[in-house]
């Protein structure tokens, strides 16, 4: 997967971080600590938590940055102290047990159309064009992705929206790239299953036959 | 349409645990033919990835709904020193 623009700039601005260049320590914490943020926010859930968490990983990064000697693997090696951080604060705190996505659980029922099956599916096809509704889907997808088991949130979160690659994540997680996979799809399935069910509750256009 | 009338088939069932990887150009190429194949003749397949797909496009455009607070001058300074320390004990550091 080739790094975005945004990526790019960040292992630049790595790069003069480590190299001690004026301003990248004030664009370096503006930037990570608004990531780690957002990370510890959807992992785990509360405002004051993530507050809480995205300060100790920040703090780690500068205890450990003598130790980071490729500036272009600065993402996954920042999400890797995320990581930590939060399970550190998981440890303080009670959780509920993870409960595992069956695939079963994220296929569409079936029915039938003129002799026909077909997916007792929404519209989708008129996504792109309708702005309105997708800044309304964002909120649906915020909330689908929270309601996620953690291993499989963690996943989407470093897949999708930071666009780790499945190599880096399976570093971050400490996991196999075929758990990575296995966990994005089901993530991926499970977000669009509410998607789904909010686009046919909201829209009255539940199933038709429709074929791309 | 490879199934009976009323049920997806058992390769539209294998098909379906490969999407996520199909649509991330992860898969050998001989099974991305397969799984193209068996699209060019499922319907309702190829409509079920087409929400996947813009399902994985609505989370890459994720956009955060919460930003963190203002940082305190006191944490900022402690995090600089911290810096400083780091940039001395990298091995480049302080070279002629």
């Amino acid at each position: 997967m080739p790094a975005t623009d945004a990526q790019q700039q960040e292992i630049e601005l790595a790069r003069r971080l480590v190299a001690g260049e004026p301003g990248a320590f004030e664009r370096f914490v503006e930037l990570f600590r608004n990531k780690l943020f957002q990370y510890s926010l959807l992992v785990c859930g509360h405002h004051e938590d993530a507050e809480e968490v995205a300060q100790d990983a920040l703090f780690k990064v500068f205890e450990k940055l003598d130790q980071l000697r490729e500036p272009e693997r600065i993402r996954p090696w920042v999400f890797r102290i995320a990581r930590n951080a939060c399970l550190m604060k998981r440890r303080k705190s009670v959780f509920a047990p993870e409960r595992e996505l069956s695939l079963e659980e994220l296929m569409p029922q079936a029915g039938e159309d003129g002799g026909q099956w077909k997916l007792e599916i929404a519209d989708w096809s008129s996504l792109p064009e309708d702005q309105a509704l997708r800044a309304e889907l964002q909120r649906v997808v915020r909330e689908a992705i929270q309601a996620l088991p953690e291993i499989y949130k963690t996943v989407l979160l470093l897949r999708d929206i930071e666009g780790l690659s499945t190599a880096e994540t399976a570093e971050v997680l400490g996991v196999s790239e075929e758990v990575v996979k296995t966990r994005l799809h089901r993530a991926r399935l499970a977000v669009r299953q509410k998607l789904d069910s909010y686009l046919r509750s909201s829209r009255g256009n539940s199933s038709r036959g429709k074929a791309n | 349409m490879p199934a009976g009338p009323h049920r997806p088939s058992e390769e539209c069932r294998r098909i379906f645990a490969l999407l996520s990887e199909y649509l991330d150009a992860e898969l050998p190429l001989e099974t991305c033919d397969e799984i193209e194949a068996h699209l060019s003749d499922c319907p309702p397949c190829v409509e079920f990835l087409e929400s996947l797909r813009r399902t994985v496009e609505l989370c890459r455009s994720f956009e955060p709904g919460e930003m963190p607070g203002p940082l305190s001058e006191e944490v900022r300074a402690e995090l600089r020193q911290l810096y400083e320390k780091a940039l001395r004990g990298r091995p480049s550091a302080g070279a002629p």
